[in-house]
C-alpha cells in the first residue's frame, strides 16, 4: 500500500467527518447473486470514535478541492489546507476490503465540487455503479447528491444508492445567502423534491411490477448545522417537522457547529454545543416515535429548548393538567407522554397488565425509572408521591434528587442533632 | 428437594420437561451432569436425552408460543448464566400450565428474566457481528477469533454466511473451543486439534498477507481521522465499546508502523 493513498485517507476522512449520519439501517439489498455483502435489516456500527460517534461506513469525501466557499466548511475554497483527490479504483478497493475484514458496512461518498456540479456527481456514481456491477458489491452505499447536478445524474445515483442525501445545512434562506453566497434554497430543495418522487414512483411500480427497480430503498436524509447562525430551536424543529412531511425524509441530522473556521461571517464560538444538539435530537425523536406534534414541543413561549432537562420532561411539566396517569387504564399514547417511560416499558405495561394489576415493583423490573415517573403516574390510583408539588418543585427534585431540597449547611445541622441524640 | 441432570444440550433440557410432567416430580433444581455435585437431601434423577420426546415437547410449545418467543427460549439457553436451566423450566412449565398465551405476562418473574436473558444473548450477538475483524490469511482464508460472553456462535451462522458468500472464512469462540467455518457453500461447525489459544488471536506474520497489514494500518488511519477532538467524550465512547471488545479491534491496538 503507497504513502500516498494513506495520506489522501486521512485528508479525505478528516474532511467528512463533519457530516454527521453514519447511519447504514433501512436497506433491503439481498445478497442475492452470491457476491460481497448484504444490506438488509438492521445497520451495524463496527466501532465508535473517540467522540461516541457510530462508525458504520467507510465516510469520505472522493477530494476536497471546491469551486464554493461556504464560511462553515472547511473545504471551502478560501481555506488554505492540503488538498486531494482519489480515483475511482482507490474508493472502490478501500470499500472492498475494509468490508471483507468487516470494518464497515459500506460506503458514505461525498465530494467538494470541482469543475462543476455534473462532472462530479457523475464521478460518484461512477464508483457506486463499479461497487455493484464489477464486484457484486451489497453492501450500504449511501451518496451525497451535488447541488446542482442533473436530475438524469441523480436517478442513476438511486439505482445503485441505497440511500441519498442533500444537505441544507443553514436552517433558514437568510443564512444561506449569508454564509453560503453560491448556494441557494431552490437548488437544495429541487434534487430533494426530484428524489422524492422517484422514491414514490419507485415504490408504485414496485406495487405492479415485482421486477421493478429500487430506487434508494433506504431513503433520503438531510443534515443541518446547529449554531452557526441565529436561527432558535423553533425554527430549526419546524424545518424538520416539514422535511418530514413534505419531503418524507427518512432522517433530518443535526450537527453542533464546530468552531473550524476564523471566517468573520461566523460567530465566535470556543465549543461545539453539544448539549443544545442533544436536546435537539431528543425532540426529533418525540416528533418521530412518541407522537409529539412539534407545536407541543417548542412555541412562541417558549421558543428554545430547556437545556437542563429533556423536552419530555419539560412538556410535562408545563401540562400538569394532562397528569397523573393511570397505568393500569391509561391509552398507549398516554403512558408514552409520561417522564421515565420509553417506548419499550411503554409497551411492556400494556401488555403486561392483560394479566396482572400492576404494582410498582413490576414497573421497576419494566424499566421505568420511578425517579422521573413518580411525579406523573399511579398504579391502582396509589401515588408514591404523597405531596401536590408544583412544576418548579419537581424540576428541582429530578435534577438535584430528593435531599437537595435541604441546603447543605440544614443537611450537616440535622447531622449532628442525630449524632448528639 | 429435587435435582435433574441432564447432558447439557438444549435437547436433554426438553427431555428432561418430559419427563418431569410424566413423573409428576418437579425440579428444585437442574444441573449439566458434567458439573453436576450429587445431591446431599433426596435423589437425583439422571435424564438421558431422547430426541422423540424432546421434538414433542418443542411441538406443544410451538402451539402455545409465538416463534418470538421460542427464539428467546433458545437464547436463555445459549445464555448460560447460573441457574438458567429452572428458568427455562419455569417458563415452559407456566406456558403449559395456563389457558392463554403467557408470552406478555411480565408480572411473572420466569417471563420477564427469559426476556431479559434472550436481550443480553441478543445484544452480544449483535456486538459479535459488529466487533469481530477478520484477518486474511496467505491461504485466502479470512479468520476471526472470538471469546463472547454468552454462546452466541450458532446465532451468527446466518449473519456471516449471507454476508461473505465469496470469501472463505472462519470464526472460532476461544473460550468454548470450537468454531464456524465456510467454505463457499455451506457453513459448518469445527474444532481444531490444538485449540488456539485465548486472546486477540493476532496472526502469525507468515500467516498473513501482506496487503491485511497495510489494511489494518488504512483502518488505523481512518479511525483517527473521523475522530472530531473537539468532541471528546470518553465515557460515552466506552459506553458503545465496553473495554472487554477492545482486544478484537484493530483500531483499538497500538499504532502499526508504516
Amino acid at each position: 500500500m503507497n504513502e500516498r493513498v494513506i495520506e489522501k485517507l486521512s485528508i479525505l476522512a478528516d474532511a467528512a467527518k463533519y457530516d454527521v449520519s453514519c447511519s447504514s439501517s433501512g436497506g433491503k439489498r439481498k445478497n442475492h447473486n452470491k457476491g460481497l455483502g448484504n444490506a438488509e435489516g438492521m445497520g451495524i456500527c463496527h466501532s465508535y470514535t473517540e467522540d461516541g460517534r457510530c462508525v458504520s461506513l467507510l465516510k469520505i469525501l472522493l477530494t476536497n478541492h471546491c469551486i464554493f466557499d461556504c464560511a462553515y466548511c472547511v473545504t471551502r475554497k478560501s481555506n488554505d489546507i492540503k488538498r486531494a483527490a482519489f480515483t475511482v479504483q482507490e474508493v472502490v478497493d478501500l470499500t472492498i476490503n475494509f468490508y471483507r475484514r468487516n470494518y464497515i458496512e459500506g460506503l458514505f461518498l461525498s465530494s467538494g465540487i470541482f469543475s462543476n456540479a455534473d462532472y462530479t456527481m457523475e464521478r460518484l456514481v461512477r464508483v457506486a455503479k463499479k461497487l455493484r456491477q464489477e464486484h457484486k458489491f451489497n453492501g450500504y452505499i449511501h451518496l451525497k447528491t451535488i447541488p446542482g447536478a442533473s436530475e438524469e445524474l441523480i436517478k442513476e445515483a438511486g439505482l445503485y444508492a441505497d440511500r441519498l442525501s442533500v444537505n441544507i445545512e443553514l436552517p433558514s434562506e437568510k443564512s444561506l445567502i449569508a454564509l453560503a453566497p453560491e448556494k441557494n434554497y431552490s437548488e437544495i430543495l429541487l434534487p430533494m423534491n426530484n428524489i422524492k418522487e422517484q422514491l414514490v414512483q419507485a415504490k408504485e411500480e414496485k406495487k405492479l411490477f415485482k421486477s421493478a427497480k429500487d430506487f434508494a430503498p433506504a431513503g433520503q436524509s438531510t443534515q443541518l448545522i446547529v449554531g452557526a447562525s441565529s436561527e432558535n430551536d423553533q425554527q430549526i424543529l419546524q424545518l424538520s417537522n416539514d422535511l418530514y412531511k413534505n419531503y418524507s425524509l427518512k432522517r433530518v441530522y443535526y450537527s453542533g457547529y464546530v468552531p473550524i473556521s476564523t471566517d468573520n461571517r461566523l460567530p465566535i464560538i470556543s465549543e461545539p454545543p453539544i448539549i443544545r444538539e442533544n436536546r435537539i435530537y431528543q425532540a426529533d425523536w418525540l416528533m418521530r416515535f412518541y407522537g409529539f406534534d412539534v407545536k407541543e414541543i417548542l412555541d412562541e413561549h417558549n421558543p428554545n429548548l430547556d437545556l437542563d432537562i429533556d423536552p419530555k420532561l419539560s412538556w410535562a411539566l408545563r401540562n400538569r393538567h394532562f397528569f397523573p396517569v393511570e397505568l393500569n387504564t391509561a391509552d398507549y399514547e398516554m403512558i408514552l407522554r409520561v417522564p421515565g417511560i420509553g417506548v419499550k416499558s411503554a409497551k411492556k405495561i400494556v401488555s403486561a397488565r392483560r394479566f396482572a394489576s400492576l404494582n410498582y415493583e413490576h414497573l421497576k423490573q419494566m424499566g421505568v425509572v420511578l425517579k422521573r415517573a413518580k411525579y406523573f403516574i399511579t398504579c391502582n390510583h396509589k401515588s408514591l408521591q404523597p405531596y401536590d408539588f408544583d412544576s418548579q418543585r419537581i424540576r428541582n427534585k429530578i435534577l438535584f434528587g430528593d435531599g437537595a431540597v435541604r441546603s447543605p449547611l440544614l443537611t450537616q445541622q440535622l447531622d449532628l442533632f442525630r449524632q448528639v441524640g | 428437594m429435587q435435582l435433574y441432570t441432564y447432558d447439557g444440550t438444549f435437547e436433554g433440557l426438553l427431555t428432561l420437561l418430559f419427563e418431569a410432567y410424566e413423573r409428576k416430580v418437579w425440579p428444585t433444581n437442574i444441573e449439566a451432569e458434567q458439573t453436576a455435585q450429587p445431591a446431599l437431601f433426596g435423589q437425583t434423577i439422571a435424564v438421558v436425552t431422547d430426541n422423540d420426546k424432546a421434538a414433542r415437547v418443542w411441538k406443544g410449545l410451538q402451539q402455545r408460543l409465538s416463534a418470538t418467543a421460542l427464539k428467546q427460549l433458545y437464547h436463555t439457553y445459549l445464555w448460560e448464566q447460573p441457574g438458567f436451566e429452572m428458568v427455562i423450566y419455569q417458563f415452559i412449565k407456566l406456558a403449559f400450565d395456563s389457558n392463554e398465551n403467557i408470552e406478555g405476562n411480565y408480572t411473572a418473574p420466569c417471563v420477564l428474566q427469559v426476556q431479559q436473558a434472550a436481550k443480553q444473548v441478543h445484544r452480544e450477538k449483535h456486538r459479535m457481528e459488529a466487533f469481530v475483524r477478520f484477518q486474511q490469511t496467505t491461504d485466502g482464508l479470512y479468520y476471526a477469533h472470538i471469546s463472547p460472553d454468552f454462546n452466541v456462535l450458532p446465532l451468527i451462522v446466518s449473519h456471516f454466511t449471507k454476508r461473505y458468500a465469496d470469501q472463505r472464512w472462519a470464526v472460532y469462540d476461544s473460550n468454548r473451543q470450537y468454531g464456524i467455518y465456510y467454505d463457499l457453500s455451506t457453513t459448518r461447525f469445527i474444532t481444531f486439534d490444538a485449540a488456539p489459544r485465548k486472546g486477540r488471536g493476532e496472526l502469525p506474520a507468515h500467516a498473513k498477507t501482506t496487503a491485511e497489514d497495510a489494511y489494518q494500518k488504512l483502518w488505523q488511519v481512518y479511525f483517527d481521522n473521523v475522530n472530531i477532538p473537539e468532541r471528546k467524550n470518553p465515557k460515552l465512547h466506552q459506553r458503545h465499546i465496553p473495554k472487554r471488545y477492545w482486544k478484537y479491534l484493530s483500531e483499538k491496538q497500538p499504532r502499526l508502523l508504516q
